[in-house]
């Protein structure tokens, strides 16, 4: 064994992937535990195939997963990959175009027969055509050394094959000088009780390390050292589980049971997956017939007293816009949570868009205003799903939540916060000693007192017709009509209030101001961060609730030379913000399905900067 | 407990003045309804009555309950959240034969297959009312309408069908014109365990005047009505005289003297006379020479949804523990920064 040298990096970013039965996302996740174990900041993004089985061997059904780890801050999972392990000839073509120069590829050579060459729809083996160049190339035998590994456990030759993603796990681990020990006890408790394969895989494991340790192939390990991060108590989150723990707790801090109306969608449906989990929270799951059925139940329990929430993606949204009137018409705390997906119809179901913040805002017959919050990523989800409950509940108003596919599947480190320090959410009840006037408000927040069923002397009713100012009974008096449309908005308005400003980061003057919302934060964060350390010049906002719109951006939007604005969609933001406050604002762009690239966003500063001097 | 709660129907007239049409069937449901609410034993505050839009759909704001009106069809999604959010309430639906099989046919199937514990009350006018007199999903074929000047050319729905097939647990029907009959049923239906149906034909005397003429009219009513009754034989006519029979495939009529030859005769049974009988029954409402069959088609116990959800939670509870945030959140992988 010859001595090898280490390396100390900075930041790294690793894909795996295969095709969708090789294990890539398990690989990923473990490789992402053991990276936070150490104290990396991190953050992931999964991507497989929309469908179920794709065809093997294909690049339709390549799985990947992608992880950035550092010692300092990472706000996404990496424009592009420095390394790639593909398992396959699919997963490499798939993923080639976006890795770095010079980037190393880990191929599984096994896998480069004929046959897969042929389905991956290349015509030669680019181990040996020369299409590789400019990349530092290791070809690893993978599934024919995991077999050697395991020559004497117990298993079919299947069931041995099907561990070779430990195999290829167990090289990056050296190549980065992780520990084996996060993955080996994960090992142990998911197969308790089946030895061989705990034999099988543990083996795999280590195979591949010492294999990386002892053949001449690699010979440079890697260090990327601990992270400064806030101390604390840490778990990977992703999005979704976010917002499930925060919908839990607020109706916890609410006194309120949770209740889900909803109907499977990607890539919505882990928030009902999550939530069906925690009946002990006296959760309750309803998986409707479709779309209005979860949305009319969720808003039928918050009439009977409980945090009502429908979740889905785009599709859903559309169906669901007349019970979200009906909610705006009835004044109910409904929250609606859409996790966007590239649009319209069908459209990129598992890929992410900004697609729908004109729905969110517009999308529903008659002046509709309900509240629209964002999140801004998976570990972000938590406080963003709390804050729409609470507002909701406190506001008696239905509010729109806002993710994407982005954030819903990627994990971030998120720091585990204390119960205890969460604040309650205080709902005023209706006495029962006066007569109640259901659309009676609260002078400060416009907010009406909803009497829950059971309560005796407070029997009302209430619906989708115009009410009566005070009394809510039935009105289509035009003068009293012209008023509840005013004061409907007029509520939404004072929400900001009772929310934090977003934060201005810069100055509140200057050549370039950057305006954005929701899933680009990270991408958005990670490029700032970048220009304001080569001492540029650049404000940046970004915004939390888009409905209503914060109340100190008129203070300082229009003291820029630029508004720039970077949206996942054609500029649904920016329409919204000419027509707001009278701005130039332009727009950048790209409707990919991915996430924004932080190199693409330095270029655009870049340029415009150079315009303007 | 029911002895405690002394109600009236003044107790459950709300204030609203009440605005269907002179003459309408609605009226006699809304009476009936309001006769029967105070005996149920259940508090006034516990009711929550939902309705979907048309003219039934009025319904909740004459009553003085909790009530919601909803959007067009989809009543018995809410009120399937109202229940299951909070089973110690009652919860109605009153729809009519557009809102619940036209626009809303989808969630009322899967409301009978789930077996919640709500009491739908379907207003069968056989027309749309509201929009001022279109054919609707139970009309019958060739109905000249508005909007089908030559005709319909849709089949129309059987709601008992429907309901039936879909898994109801409680199937009845009724009609406007019978209060003591519709009050009873009505009762029956509120006092059953799981989702139960009633089918009210109800007379729109402004777009379809006598569309039950021939159940309702004092002359002709006993030729054409069976009143269904558990435990008896299908007998109707003017005194009685004909019996309905089965002959293994269907039913025929026969005279009611046939008790006395000695044969078996088909009796009644609410509580599970098989698919194939229940069926025919229901099928009775469309043909010329059968009577039309009023009365409970079926009363089955089984378990309900709502119940097995609590059960689930208490299940939960008991096995994992109150929910404690702390648990919740630190469950899985975690690590601490220094
Ligand atoms: S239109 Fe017909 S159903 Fe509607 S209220 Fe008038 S009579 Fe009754």
């Amino acid at each position: 064994m010859s001595e090898k040298d280490v390396q100390e990096l900075e930041r790294v970013t690793i894909c795996f992937a295969g095709d969708s039965g090789d294990g890539m996302q398990l690989t990923g996740s473990q490789f992402t535990n053991t990276t936070a174990g150490i104290g990396n900041d991190l953050n992931t993004l999964p991507d497989y195939p929309a469908e179920i089985r794709a065809p093997i061997g294909t690049t339709f059904g390549v799985s990947g997963f992608q992880i950035q780890f550092s010692s300092s801050n990472v706000h996404t999972p990496g424009d592009s990959p420095d390394v790639l392990v593909a398992m396959n000839p699919a997963a490499l073509k798939v993923n080639l175009k976006q890795l770095v120069n010079n980037g190393i590829i880990i191929i599984n050579t096994d896998s480069f027969q004929s046959r897969n060459l042929t389905l991956a729809g290349y015509a030669s083996n680019p181990l040996e055509d020369g299409s590789l160049d400019g990349h530092q190339v290791f070809p690893v035998n993978i599934t024919g050394l995991t077999r050697e590994a395991l020559n004497d456990v117990d298993l079919s030759l299947k069931e041995k094959d099907r561990c070779k993603n430990f195999f290829a796990l167990g090289m990056t681990y050296w190549m980065y000088s992780r520990p084996l020990e996060t993955t080996e006890t994960w090992i142990g408790q998911k197969f308790k009780g089946k030895d061989a394969l705990i034999e099988a895989n543990t083996k795999a494991l280590k195979a591949g390390y010492s294999y990386a340790l002892s053949t001449e192939i690699f010979t440079t390990s890697y260090k990327v050292p601990k992270a400064e991060k806030q101390a604390g108590h840490y778990r990977n989150i992703t999005g979704n589980q976010g917002i499930a723990f925060g919908l839990i707790t607020a109706a916890k801090k609410a006194e309120r049971e949770l209740f889900l109306g909803s109907y499977p969608i990607t890539p919505a449906s882990d928030i009902l997956h999550e939530l069906a989990k925690h009946r002990n929270f006296g959760v309750k799951t309803f998986q409707a017939e479709d779309e209005i059925a979860g949305i009319g139940a969720a808003l039928g329990a918050v009439y009977a007293g409980a945090l009502g929430v429908t979740t889905t993606s785009g599709p859903g949204i559309a169906l669901k816009s007349e019970f979200m009137g009906l909610a705006m018409m009835t004044e109910l705390p409904l929250v609606i949570i859409n996790i966007q997906r590239g649009g319209p119809s069908t459209g990129l179901p598992t890929k992410t868009e900004q697609s729908d913040l004109l729905q969110a805002l517009y999308g529903r017959n008659g002046e509709s205003p309900i509240p629209v919050i964002a999140a801004a990523g998976p570990a972000d989800c938590f406080n963003a799903a709390f804050e729409a409950a609470r507002i909701a509940l406190q506001f008696t108003t239905p509010v729109i939540l806002l993710s994407d596919g982005y954030i819903a599947n990627g994990t971030e480190p998120w720091l585990i916060p204390d119960p205890g320090t969460i604040p309650d959410i205080v709902i005023k009840q209706p006495r029962t000693d006066e007569e109640y006037l259901p659309y009676k408000r609260d002078p400060e927040r416009l907010s009406r007192l909803h009497a829950l069923p059971g309560t005796p002397g407070l029997e009302h009713r209430i619906g989708g017709l115009e009410k009566q100012d005070v009394t809510g009974n039935i009105s289509y008096d035009s003068d009293n009509h012209d008023k509840m449309v005013r004061i409907r908005a007029d509520k939404v308005g004072r929400i900001n209030r009772f929310v934090d400003d977003p934060e201005l980061i810069g100055k509140d003057h200057g050549d370039l101001l950057i305006l954005s919302w929701g899933s680009t934060y990270g991408p958005i964060l990670a490029a700032v961060e970048k220009v304001q350390k080569q001492g540029r010049e650049v404000s940046w906002c970004h915004l939390r609730w888009i409905n209503p719109l914060p109340s100190n951006l008129s203070r300082f939007i229009n003291n820029f030379k630029t508004v720039l604005i970077p949206e996942i969609n054609l500029g649904q933001l920016s329409k919204v913000i000419r027509a707001e406050y009278l701005v130039d604002a332009r727009g950048f762009n790209k409707v990919r399905g991915l996430p924004l690239k932080t190199s693409e966003l330095l270029e655009e500063i870049d340029s415009i900067l150079k315009g303007l001097n | 407990m029911e002895k405690d709660i002394q109600l009236t129907k003044e107790d459950f007239t709300s204030d609203q003045e009440t605005r269907w049409c002179p003459g309408c069937g609605d009226y006699s449901i809304l009476a009936q309804m309001k006769k029967v609410l105070p005996t149920l034993g259940i508090p006034k505050e516990n009711f929550v009555f939902v309705s979907g839009i048309g003219c039934s759909s009025r319904f909740p704001y004459y009553l003085d309950t909790y009530g919601i009106h909803g959007i067009h069809g989809r009543a018995p999604v809410i009120a399937s959240g109202v229940k299951l959010a909070r089973p110690d309430l009652k919860v109605f639906v009153i729809t009519g034969d557009g809102d619940g099989l036209s626009i809303g046919g989808n969630h009322l199937i899967h409301l009978f297959r789930r077996n919640i514990d709500i009491t739908i009350i379907l207003f069968n006018n056989q027309i749309y009312g509201l929009t001022k007199g279109q054919y609707s999903p139970t009309s019958e074929k060739g109905k000249v309408t508005k909007s089908s000047p030559f005709g319909s050319l849709e089949n129309p729905f059987n709601p008992v069908q429907m309901a039936l097939a879909s898994g109801a647990t409680f199937v009845a029907r009724s009609i406007d014109r019978d209060p003591k009959h519709l009050a009873e049923t009505l009762a029956r239906a509120a006092k059953h365990k799981g989702t139960a149906f009633v089918e009210v034909y109800q007379n729109c005397n402004i777009f379809n005047d006598g569309a039950f003429i021939s159940l309702t009219d004092p002359k002709e009513k006993k030729k054409h009505l069976l009143k269904m009754e558990h435990d008896k034989p299908f007998v109707f006519g003017e005194k009685d005289e004909h019996l309905l029979a089965w002959t293994g495939k269907k039913f025929a009529v026969a005279s009611s003297d046939m008790k006395e030859n000695g044969r078996e005769i088909l009796k009644h049974n609410e509580n599970g006379s098989g698919p194939a009988v229940e069926f025919m029954l229901a099928s009775l409402s469309h043909g010329p020479e059968l009577p039309t069959p009023i009365g409970i088609f079926r009363s089955i116990e089984m378990e309900t949804y709502d119940e097995m959800l609590t059960q689930q939670v208490e299940h939960a509870k008991e096995k994992k523990g109150e929910g404690d945030l702390k648990k919740l959140f630190t469950g899985g992988y975690t690590w601490t920064n220094n």
